[in-house]
């Protein structure tokens, strides 16, 4: 697993691939900045800059998920998943595209360079953390398959193995889970095929051997699982959509000012942060405004939550 | 002579303890007394278990602990347990009638008290340590989120209960007593109501009390049916 940028005008920010060392540098840096007011970054909020790009721990990551799949405990996917088999995987690339077919795993990965990307995840809980993903861009994937014309927006599907996956036995959720993008999102520099976080291969319980990781959306648009990647016309179903229609929507951008109904979202529990640490604020499309903000220029985003 | 004492049967003034309904046991009642002086402080140390093993892990004894998110944890620990022992505090008058046992009633207001502990913790957690005493956040939130207005709802329902448990309370109020301790009723309802209303999908928990709350009305609602 090589650690290297791509090239390109779609480069990855720096901040994404520094390696750990530098990274925890520039965090210093930040939180001096952040103490000193009258320096600070604008558009952030002093608890952001300070801390935001501290992985968790490979324990807290790997211990409290939601993947239904597994079970609706936090603890369930961690307990659950011993007897799912990631390999041998395959990926069916269909729809609007000039090259559709199934490929086994390997060489769906072996053109593209796994980089380091630590994100921001944001969980329609209102829990949040930093996660260092191993991955590439999914733009440069769909580029290899070439989408038509047609191809207005991504729509993928998680695998169905109600023997490996205890949870699929009862209809929590539709199975199997579905999720989709926008074209031009699906394209987005950031948005990221992940098949490892720190360094080592996918575990089970986050989304083992290939998912997907939309880093200014709500956690549950970043699919765990993928065995279908579909390019379409229409806007695709999504699984929390059909649960609750008027809970979560097709782009469930991280807002701030746009409650869910039953919960408000203008604040998250940061995970690793301890028992005595307060609530955060969150940050409009947790915090990637900058890098995304202009795909949904024009557009009310409390109408399309 | 055992008197039947607590209010729930109708009777709240002292009585000589004749217990004429059909198949209580005639007699002295000091037979079988001995052999249950045991029962109170065993449950007492049961119903504390849950709250010792989340001591344990709140303090990471023997390797135990609070996962990733240990706040959530606690408050969802403590509600859950507050409201199976809720629903067990409503178990008590049914489980005396059926097995005709009347002294079981007198577990009951340990029994409530315990539930009022675990649910008084479970609010409090909440205000401390997700809140942070933050008052326009807490208000705010209990104004509008309405699974915490319920919530809210329901524990100032079951504090008038925990401060006139006491058999003093009971001679005070009289009458009144038995009146206000129905409110354990609609307080009962708004609980499961504000598990419910925190599940994203998975309903298959809350329904289970709900269901057994069902239950528990549909013997009440039977007893007095055949009262008339």
């Amino acid at each position: 697993m090589t650690r290297r940028s791509t090239a390109g005008p779609c480069d990855p920010r720096p901040s994404e691939i520094t390696p750990a060392r530098i990274y925890y540098n520039r965090r210093q840096v930040l939180a001096a900045l952040a103490a000193a007011p009258a320096l600070s970054l604008p558009g952030s909020s002093r608890a952001a800059a300070a801390s935001d790009l501290e992985p968790n721990s490979f324990e807290d990551i790997t211990t409290y998920n939601n993947f239904y799949e597994f079970g609706t405990d936090k603890s369930d996917p961690a307990k659950r998943s011993g007897d799912f088999r990631p390999r041998p995987w395959s990926v069916a690339v269909t729809g609007e595209v000039g090259k559709p077919g199934t490929y086994d795993l390997e060489d769906i990965l072996r053109p593209h360079t796994k980089e380091e990307r630590i994100y921001r995840l944001r969980c329609v809980e209102a829990w949040s953390m930093v996660i260092p993903w191993l991955g590439f861009p999914l733009g440069e994937l769909l580029k290899r398959f070439e989408p038509t014309s047609r191809a207005k927006y991504v729509a993928f599907k998680t695998v169905l193995r109600p023997k490996e996956m205890p949870g699929q036995r009862f209809p929590v959720l539709e199975w199997p889970y579905v999720e989709g993008l926008r074209i031009d999102e699906a394209m987005h520099p950031l948005t990221l095929l992940a098949t490892g976080l720190y360094g080592k291969p996918l575990p089970n319980q986050n989304g083992a051997p290939l998912r997907l990781v939309v880093p200014w959306k709500y956690g549950f648009k970043s699919i765990k699982s993928i065995v279908e990647i579909r390019l379409t016309e229409q806007q695709p179903p999504t699984a929390w959509n059909r649960s609750a229609p008027h809970e979560y929507g097709f782009y469930a951008n991280v807002n701030p000012q746009v409650d869910h109904p039953r919960w408000s979202q203008a604040s998250e529990r940061r995970i690793g942060s301890g028992l005595f640490a307060p609530r955060q604020p969150t940050l409009m499309f947790n915090g990637y405004a900058e890098q995304v903000a202009s795909l949904y220029r024009g557009m009310d985003l409390r109408k399309h939550y | 002579m055992t008197t039947i004492g607590d209010g729930a049967l109708g009777k709240t003034h002292a009585q000589p303890a004749r217990d004429s309904r059909p198949g209580a046991a005639q007699g002295p009642a000091t037979r079988s007394r001995p052999r249950r002086w045991f029962i109170k402080p065993a449950l007492f140390l049961v119903l504390s278990l849950p709250l010792a093993m989340l001591l344990l892990r709140l303090f990471g004894i023997g390797g135990l602990g609070l996962g990733a998110n240990p706040i959530e944890e606690l408050m969802d620990t403590l509600g859950l347990w507050g409201l199976r022992i809720l629903l067990l505090t409503l178990c008590v008058s049914p489980l005396a009638s059926l097995l005709r046992k009347p002294w079981i009633m007198g577990l009951r207001r340990m029994v409530g008290l315990f539930a009022f502990t675990y649910l008084a913790l479970h609010f409090l957690v909440w205000l401390v340590l997700d809140k942070w005493f933050d008052w326009r956040a807490i208000v705010e939130d209990v104004a509008e989120r309405p699974f915490i207005t319920i919530g809210a709802t329901a524990l100032l329902m079951l504090l008038p209960l925990a401060v006139t448990s006491t058999k003093r309370w009971m001679r005070r109020l009289g009458r009144r007593w038995q009146q206000l301790h129905r409110l354990v009723y609609p307080a009962a309802i708004l609980g499961v109501w504000h598990f419910w209303w925190q599940v994203k999908a998975d309903w298959r928990e809350p329904l289970v009390y709900a269901l057994a709350l069902a239950l528990l009305f549909a013997w009440r609602i039977r007893r007095s049916r055949a009262r008339r």
